[in-house]
C-alpha cells in the first residue's frame, strides 16, 4: 500500500467517528488489488478453467463425433486411461519424446553457451554482425521457418544436398531426408535448435557481462587454463540463468508440435515417428476420439506440470525478491 | 613480446573467422528464403543453385498474393491479433499494477497462475477447447479463437508489464499523492505516460506471438476462408508437395515481414524484460 504508514499515523489522531469512516476507506483500499486482478482472473477462469473441467470429464467418457453432435458423452470410468496406458504406442512415443527432448536441450545449451562465449571473444564488428543475425533469426515465425527448412532440404533441388556434396561430406545427390524416423527427427532437431539459439545465446551473453573481469584476469595471471576459468568462475555465476534456460527448453521441446508436424508433413506422420503432442493430436483430434484424447492430454499435462515445478518456483521466488 | 602480440592477433583473427562462419550458417535460411523469392523458376530448379538473383523478379510475389484466400486470411489474422491484443493489454495492465504496487493475500497464487499458464503445452488443450467451443458454436468463428488466444496472451502481458512497472520508482507516485493527487490522478498523469514504451513493446510482442500461432488456429478454424495467414501458409504446398518453391518462399517472406519489422523494433526491451530477473540473479 502506498499510504499505509500515513494512514496509521492519522488514525491515532482522529476521533472515533472519523476513524470508523477511515476504516471503511481502508477496507475499500484493501479491495483495490482484487478489483484490479478480477478481470484477468475472470477471463482465465472462464476460458481456461471451464475447458479444464471438461477435460477431466471427457477423459472418463466415450466421446466421439456422434457424442459431439449429441452434446453428451457416455461415461466409461477409467477405460480411456486404461487403454492409453496399455497402448505400446504411447510408451514408445514417450520414450522417443524423452530422447528427442534430451538431444534438443543438450544441443541448444551446449551450442548456445559456445556461441555466447564466442561473442565475447570476437572483435566488435563481428559481434554486432553476429548478434544482429541472431536477432533476425529469432524473429522468424515458426511456420515460415518450417517452409524454408523444407525447401532447403528437399531431395530434388535442396541446397543442403548440393552443399554437402560440394564439401565432399558424401554423395547427397537426390538424397531424401524424409525417409527414416531418425533422419526426419534429426532435421526437426536442427530446426528447433536453430530457432532456439538466438534467445539462449543473447540471454547467456547478457549473463556473461556479469562475470567480473578482474577475477578472470587474476586467474589468468595465476596461470589458470581457460577451461578451468570457465568451470570455476564463469559457470557458477551463470548457474541461475543456465538453470532457467534449461528448464524452459525442456518444457518447450517436450511439448513441441508445429515444427515436427509441419516439417515431417501430415502424410508422412505415422505411429513410428510420433512425438507426444502429435500422438495426442492424431489419436484424439484427428480421429475424433475426444475421450481418449482427453486422457492423453491429462497425462501429458501432468508430465509437463512435473517438469515445470522447478521453473515456476524459481520464477515466483525471483519475482518476490525483486519486489 | 612482439611474438606474443602476433600470437594474440592471430588468435583474434581465428575467433573472428569462427564468428563469421556461425553468422553465415545461422542467417543462411533467412537469406535463402528472400533470395529464392526473387529468382526465376529456371534459377530455382537448376542443377546448380543460384546464390543471388541478379535480375530479381516479382512474379512469385504476384502469384502468392493472387492465391485463393490470401487476403481473407490476412484480414482474419489482423482482426484476431488486434482484438486479442487490445483487450489483453488493458486487462493485463490493471492486474500488473496490482502485482507491482500492492501486497495482498492470494498474490502468490496469482503469480503461480500467471507463470504456470504460460508453461502449458498448447497441444494439451486443443481437445477440451475444441469440444467446449463446439458446444457454444464458436468453432470456425474468429471470436472463439480470440478468447482462446487471450488465455495465453493475458498471463504473458501481466508478467511483462509488471516487470516494466517495477522499473518505475514508487517515489514519483508517492510524491504526487502527498501533493494531493488522487489515485486515479496518479495513474493517469504519472504511471500511464511513463509506461508508454513498456505498453508498446508488450503489445507488439503479444502481436507477434498471436500472429505466429499455429495449432489453435489449425484446430479451431476449419474453413479456408476463415483461417489465419499462418495456417494459410502451412497449406500452401497442398498435399502433393510438388511445388512452386518461388511462390512458397514469396508467401513465406510476406508472412514474416511484419513480424521481423516489429520484432527488430522492440526486441531489446522485451529480451530484457523476459530475463531481467534471471540476469540480476
Amino acid at each position: 500500500m502506498l499510504d499505509s504508514s500515513s494512514n496509521a499515523a492519522a488514525g491515532t489522531l482522529l476521533g472515533t467517528s472519523r476513524r470508523r469512516r477511515r476504516l471503511g476507506v481502508r477496507a475499500a483500499h484493501a479491495a483495490v488489488p482484487y478489483a484490479l486482478i478480477l478481470p484477468v482472473v475472470a477471463v482465465i477462469g472462464v476460458i481456461l478453467g471451464y475447458p479444464l473441467y471438461w477435460l477431466v470429464k471427457l477423459s472418463t467418457e466415450r466421446y466421439g463425433l456422434f457424442e459431439l453432435i449429441r452434446h453428451a458423452g457416455v461415461s466409461v470410468g477409467l477405460a480411456n486411461y486404461h487403454s492409453v496406458l496399455h497402448d505400446s504406442i504411447f510408451w514408445r512415443t514417450l520414450l522417443r519424446t524423452v530422447v528427442f527432448t534430451t538431444a534438443n536441450v543438450v544441443l541448444t545449451m551446449v551450442l548456445g553457451m559456445a556461441i555466447a562465449l564466442l561473442l565475447v571473444r570476437v572483435s566488435a564488428v563481428v559481434r554486432v554482425l553476429l548478434s544482429s543475425g541472431l536477432v533476425l533469426v529469432w524473429s522468424m515465425p515458426v511456420v515460415v521457418a518450417v517452409q524454408v527448412w523444407y525447401w532447403m532440404t528437399n531431395f530434388e533441388n535442396g541446397v543442403v544436398n548440393y552443399v554437402l556434396t560440394e564439401l565432399h561430406v558424401g554423395n547427397f545427390f537426390h538424397h531424401d531426408w524424409y525417409v527414416t524416423t531418425f533422419s526426419q527427427l534429426s532435421l526437426v532437431t536442427l530446426l528447433i535448435v536453430w530457432g532456439a539459439l538466438p534467445f539462449v545465446v543473447i540471454t547467456l551473453y547478457a549473463g556473461l557481462a556479469q562475470v567480473p573481469g578482474d577475477l578472470v584476469e587474476a586467474a589468468e595471471v595465476d596461470g589458470a587454463r581457460s577451461w578451468r576459468i570457465f568451470l570455476d568462475i564463469t559457470l557458477p555465476i551463470l548457474r541461475p540463468i543456465v538453470l532457467i534456460l534449461t528448464s524452459l527448453s525442456i518444457i518447450w521441446d517436450f511439448g513441441v508440435f508445429t515444427q515436427p508436424y509441419l516439417l515431417i508433413g501430415q502424410s508422412k506422420i505415422t505411429s513410428g515417428n510420433y512425438l507426444m503432442s502429435i500422438y495426442l493430436f492424431e489419436e484424439g483430434y484427428f480421429k475424433s476420439d475426444f475421450g481418449r484424447g482427453a486422457a492423453i492430454s491429462i497425462l501429458m499435462l501432468l508430465m509437463v506440470a512435473a517438469l515445470s515445478v522447478v521453473y515456476v518456483r524459481k520464477m515466483v521466488r525471483m519475482g518476490e525478491a525483486v519486489q | 613480446m612482439t611474438a606474443r602480440r602476433r600470437g594474440r592477433r592471430l588468435r583474434q583473427t581465428g575467433w573472428n573467422i569462427v564468428g563469421l562462419v556461425v553468422f553465415v550458417v545461422m542467417v543462411f535460411p533467412v537469406f535463402w528464403m528472400i533470395s529464392t523469392a526473387f529468382k526465376t523458376d529456371d534459377q530455382i530448379v537448376g542443377e546448380k543453385p543460384t546464390w543471388l538473383p541478379l535480375h530479381p523478379t516479382l512474379a512469385h510475389f504476384r502469384d502468392a498474393i493472387d492465391r485463393p484466400f490470401f487476403w481473407d486470411d490476412v484480414k482474419n489474422s489482423l482482426i484476431v491479433v488486434s482484438v486479442t491484443v487490445a483487450i489483453s493489454i488493458v486487462l493485463a495492465f490493471l492486474a500488473a499494477v496490482a502485482l507491482a504496487r500492492y501486497r495482498f493475500g492470494g498474490r502468490k497464487l496469482f503469480v503461480v497462475l500467471v507463470i504456470g499458464i504460460q508453461m502449458l503445452p498448447q497441444a494439451g488443450l486443443i481437445i477440451p477447447l475444441y469440444v467446449v467451443l463446439a458446444r457454444y458454436h464458436q468453432v470456425n468463428a474468429l471470436s472463439g479463437l480470440i478468447v482462446t488466444y487471450m488465455t495465453f496472451v493475458l498471463p504473458f502481458c501481466v508478467w511483462t508489464l509488471r516487470g516494466f512497472l517495477l522499473g518505475i520508482p514508487k517515489d514519483l507516485e508517492e510524491a504526487a499523492m502527498v501533493d494531493g493527487s488522487t489515485r486515479l490522478g496518479v495513474f493517469v498523469k504519472i504511471l500511464l505516460p511513463l509506461m508508454g514504451p513498456g505498453l508498446v513493446a508488450t503489445s507488439v510482442f503479444a502481436f507477434i506471438t498471436t500472429w505466429n500461432e499455429y495449432i489453435f488456429a489449425r484446430v479451431l478454424l476449419n474453413d479456408q476462408q476463415k483461417q489465419t495467414v499462418t495456417v494459410w501458409l502451412s497449406y500452401f504446398l497442398g498435399s502433393s508437395r510438388h511445388t512452386d518453391w518461388g511462390a512458397l518462399m514469396a508467401a513465406s517472406t510476406l508472412t514474416a515481414i511484419p513480424v521481423i519489422v516489429f520484432f527488430l523494433l522492440v526486441q531489446r526491451r522485451i529480451a530484457f524484460g523476459l530475463t531481467a530477473g534471471a540476469v540480476r540473479g
